[in-house]
């Protein structure tokens, strides 16, 4: 492996910046990594070879010239395949849209590009976001890079698989319900879900309107703030995008650095812990808070009662706004197009019919169905809407919570990363994984992930989540640097130094 | 198939009718209601079209602002209350033409509701309250190629064109309309127009029916005379002139009429209507099990008014229907008569423009009312339809006021309007319309006439000057009707005094 590809993208722009090396470099270093351990990983659905390096000549000419895009000019990243990229097949993971090539590049995307960052390809995910081990992929699981029979989490296992394998050193993820920050947990790599509206939704698809939000897959918390000071801000084509500037993330993240956290208030959520967390996690999550202690934190317990019905909370909304999102989905203009066997001349329902039944996988059709019902005239009342009554109870649970404390922390999963296969078919276990992380998407705050090291059980990264007020994403930063820098300095380095190398573990 | 009907007078024998009546404005905005698309009638199918009216996976929407305004506004000039905050909701059924398979609109939270328009049939007013008048978007156009009926059961395939996706609509519904009893075809037509009049004036809508600009949807229903109930009703959808507006409600009484007297009940459902045979059929049936599960918007946020704005608005507001007529009908001087007869023709705004285009009102109600009613009338088009602007009236009537031609060549010109040959001036000039103004000839030609009828002349000599009449028409004959008939008749009475 290159020594160039483990560096951080801070370090990679500082090197490009110097002229120690060029994108064109960076990037073919990459493409060569993608090309080693992919088909051991199986992190991207599509790479883009010939247009990245097309975008790192570009970043090169404008270094050479001394006027580059921004800071990252031309340190390459990966895109989940959620988000839709002009010339770039994006499929969300599905059947339904094999081969679509959107014609037009979402916000974030597009910000990227302006950014001069050369986006080596599209990485794997679950179908249309729905999941929480990539499983649920009609092309197939990517591999947790840690042990290659685990799940690499989901929904966005592709990118957190990709940044931990070094096949990229940043990439984009969405998280609907912790599809950033759980596989950012069982990766060892950093996952930050900003607050809602303060990143362009425009070219996401859309799994749930009201939850979903982009955000930076990295592996050190500087780096995340460095991507998100690309994609954050006010986009005019996204209704829900927040008129405030991004905060100074880069500023919070260099105030934490310093590990110093005085008189900072942080608050340990009663309801975030104990019951159906694994033992390891818990004990890398209570040493974690020891050294926010020692850094000079003063820690409270907080009780966010309703945070309990928070799931089924979830389970109501996400589906209901799903199964309108996915009635698009009809062969009549984009995507698969499968004619009924044995029809003469089929009607458009027909067709409708069997593209939807050919082209969706069972946890789409699942929640499909938990969504029409949800929203059945009758049954309104008594499923969606009593959720968005129990998310605002969830929200003044958090008001209430931030009063007492300036951020919240609890581990970012429940356990570490499970084998490939166990929970699969079973849906209800595989939601339980999203316990913490799904009150943040419910009230919109900001919430990051950050390696907290490796659970006694079974030698596995795990996470530890920070969530702050609305807006207040610099404290996420701040708090997730200061943490880092005290365990690179427990540890003697990065957590991912610890991580088997992919070629010594091919199967 | 052919339905039992019962004759209209019948009807009200035995029932009364609740009218409801839904219309759909397309508002004139540059661009459409959740994107920048251009929003004008036409152009090369699917050519106005972008990643948010095509429901692209990925795109968003965000509101028109313009929009919102003219949906304010046309609240507010019916009555309406204006909401502090209002959201869109999806509307979810899948149809071809429906790019999203859900249509952004508003369920419970209208921009506009509970007003009301007062409607004038027959010099009574009739008071139509207004339930809602909410914003949404509207669908592609489907044509449906091949098959007998053009619908999309029995068509070879079908064509979408997405141009129309997207372009702001304003449905306004009203509340049941009761206690029309025999007027009820005529209330449910003078308030579609009368709406449209408002719309017009407004200036958010070209409202043209035969673009289908403004779409009315008319609901009915039939419950026995004095019982004070609400019967099942029917939607008969896209009736998209005045008189089918009225054309369709008489129907749907008298086939309701003829259901309820067989004892049996009237289905609720949908019902086509055919402008050609002025009857409905049976569309999808319309029950319980149509549920489009309405939720609000996730990617839209709140549409909150502020107070002060909507009150800059309704400073910009035309004057109520109501006052207007009344104010023109003291300017042109017209009788209760004359009044209620333009208003009931649809002519209102037509005489209004063409007496602001610099023709005299009794002049410009005569046009309209006489001549060009008749020919809409033949031509089974409403008056606005007909393809003669106010401007050519009054060109018209300047010719006639300028001694250039007469009302009977006027008639002529309006053949010519009608055949597309140009502007009257033009007209005149091509088929050689104009008045012969040449003295020598038309005193040729009445001497002419007097020799040829002596017995007349003498009659005339004898004091009987109606008699002039028939050597008028000689000498108009002669001329080839282009003479100015006062001055022919002067100079037969010079001649023969």
């Amino acid at each position: 492996m290159s020594d160039l590809i483990r560096r951080t993208a801070a370090e990679m722009a500082d090197a490009l910046a110097k002229g120690e090396t060029t994108s064109v470099e960076l990037t073919r270093a990459h493409l060569d990594r993608i090309a080693e351990v992919d088909g051991a990983l199986h992190a991207f659905l599509h790479v883009d070879a010939e247009g990245a390096l097309e975008a790192a000549r570009a970043a090169d000419e404008r270094r050479a010239t001394g006027s580059p895009a921004s800071p990252l000019d031309g340190v390459p990243i990966a895109v989940k395949d959620v988000l839709t990229t002009r010339g770039m097949p994006t499929t969300c993971g599905s059947r339904i849209l094999e081969g679509w090539v959107p014609p037009y590049d979402a916000t974030v995307v597009r910000r990227l590009r302006e950014a001069g960052l050369p986006i080596l390809g599209k990485t794997n995910m679950d179908e249309f976001a729905m999941g929480s081990s990539t499983e649920h992929s009609a092309y197939g699981p990517t591999r947790n890079p840690w042990d290659l029979e685990r799940i690499p989490g989901g929904s966005g296992g592709g990118s957190a698989a990709a940044v931990a394998a070094y096949e990229a050193p940043i990439a984009l993820g969405t998280d609907t319900g912790g599809s950033i920050r759980q596989p950012g947990a069982v990766t060892g790599t950093v996952g930050m879900k900003p607050t809602y509206g303060g990143v362009s939704r425009y070219g996401l698809v859309a799994l749930a309107n009201s939850l979903d939000q982009v955000g930076p897959v990295t592996r050190t918390v500087r780096d995340a703030a460095l991507l998100h000071s690309v994609i954050g801000g006010h986009d005019p084509k996204d209704s829900t995008s927040l008129a405030e500037p991004v905060p100074d993330v880069l500023a919070a993240v260099e105030q934490g650095a310093t590990g110093d956290l005085s008189g900072l208030r942080i608050g340990v959520v009663t309801e975030l812990g104990g019951y159906g967390y694994q033992g390891g996690v818990l004990e890398r999550f209570k040493e974690s808070v020891d050294l926010l202690v020692q850094a000079g934190a003063d820690v409270v317990e907080v009780s966010c009662p309703h945070f309990v019905h928070a799931l089924a909370t979830y389970y109501l909304i996400l589906p209901a706004e799903a199964s309108s999102n996915l009635a698009r989905f009809d062969a009549m203009r984009y995507g698969l197009r499968v004619l009924p066997e044995g029809v003469e001349a089929p009607s458009a329902e027909e067709v409708m019919r069997a593209t939807r039944e050919a082209g969706f996988g069972d946890e789409v059709k699942r929640r499909i169905i938990l969504g029409t019902y949800a929203l059945s005239s009758g049954y309104y009342d008594a499923y969606y809407g009593q959720a968005q009554k129990m998310r605002t109870l969830i929200s003044r649970d958090f008001e209430n919570a931030f009063a007492q404390a300036d951020v919240l922390v609890s581990p970012t999963a429940p356990t570490t990363a499970f084998p490939i296969g166990e929970k699969v078919d079973d849906p209800l276990a595989m939601y339980l994984n999203d316990l913490a992380t799904i009150p943040a998407n419910l009230s919109g705050v900001p919430g990051i992930s950050v390696p907290s090291g490796l659970a006694h059980e079974d030698d596995l990264p795990a996470g530890f989540q920070v969530l702050a007020p609305p807006l207040k994403d610099d404290r996420c930063y701040r708090v997730g640097a200061a943490l880092e820098a005290r365990l690179h300095e427990k540890w003697g380095g990065s957590l991912l130094d610890r991580a088997p190398d992919v070629k010594v573990v091919t199967r | 198939m052919t339905e039992t009907l019962v004759p209209f007078e019948e009807v009200l024998d035995r029932y009364d009718p609740a009218l409801g009546l839904e219309v759909h404005v397309e508002l004139n905005t540059r661009t459409k209601m959740f994107c920048g698309c251009p929003a004008e009638f036409g152009g090369e199918p699917n050519t106005h079209v972008c990643p948010t009216c095509l429901g692209l996976p990925g795109s968003m929407p965000v509101v028109n602002g313009k929009a919102v305004e003219s949906a304010i506004r046309i609240g507010l000039a019916l009555n309406c209350r204006i909401a502090e905050w209002c959201r869109f909701a999806r509307k979810n059924y899948f149809y071809p033409d429906m790019p999203k398979n859900f249509q952004t609109s508003q369920y419970d939270e209208p921009i506009a509701f509970d007003g009301w328009l007062d409607v004038e049939v027959d010099g009574e007013t009739y008071r139509v309250g207004i339930e809602r008048a909410h914003m949404e978007e509207d669908t592609g156009k489907s044509t449906h190629v091949g098959g007998a009926t053009g619908r999309i059961h029995g068509a070879d395939y079908s064509l979408v064109d997405y141009n129309r996706a997207g372009i702001p609509l304003i449905e306004i519904v009203t509340k049941p309309i009761l206690g029309a009893g025999a007027k009820a075809p005529e209330v449910a037509r003078a308030y579609v127009q009368q709406l449209r009049d408002l719309i017009l004036a407004l200036g958010v809508s070209e409202a043209r029916m035969d673009q289908g600009n403004l779409r009315a949807d008319v609901n009915l229903s039939l419950a026995p005379k004095g019982s004070g109930e609400l019967g099942t009703r029917t939607e008969t959808k896209n009736v998209n002139s005045f008189r089918s507006v009225e054309r369709a409600v008489r129907y749907e009484m008298s086939r309701h009429a003829a259901v309820l007297d067989a004892g049996e009940k009237v289905l609720q459902e949908t019902r086509h209507w055919h402008e050609d045979t002025g009857i409905t059929t049976s569309g999808r049936e319309k029950s319980d099990a149509e549920d489009y599960r309405y939720f609000p918007e996730p990617d839209l946020v709140p549409v909150a008014p502020s107070r002060e704005w909507v009150e800059e608005l309704r400073a910009t507001l035309p004057e109520n229907p109501a006052q207007k007529r009344a104010r023109l009908q003291k300017e042109w001087g017209f009788s209760d008569l004359e009044m209620r007869d333009t208003v009931g023709a649809g002519a209102l705004t037509l005489v209004e423009e063409t007496v602001a285009a610099g023709a005299a009102p009794q002049a410009a109600r005569k046009w309209w009312l006489s001549e060009l009613a008749r020919r809409a009338n033949d031509a089974g088009v409403e008056l606005s339809e007909l393809g003669v602007t106010p401007q050519q009236v009054a060109d018209v009537q300047a010719l006639v006021d300028s001694g250039r031609i007469n009302d009977k060549l006027a008639r002529q010109v309006f053949d010519g309007l009608l055949a597309g040959e140009g502007t009257p001036a033009e007209i005149v000039a091509a088929r050689g319309l104009e008045i012969v103004s040449d003295e020598g000839a038309l005193s040729a030609a009445v001497d002419n006439a007097i020799a040829a009828n002596p017995d007349v002349a003498q009659k005339i000599r004898d004091g009987k000057v109606a008699a002039a009449g028939a050597l008028i028409g000689a000498v108009m004959k002669e001329m080839r009707g282009q003479a100015d008939a006062n001055r022919v008749r002067e100079l037969i009475l010079e001649k023969l005094s």
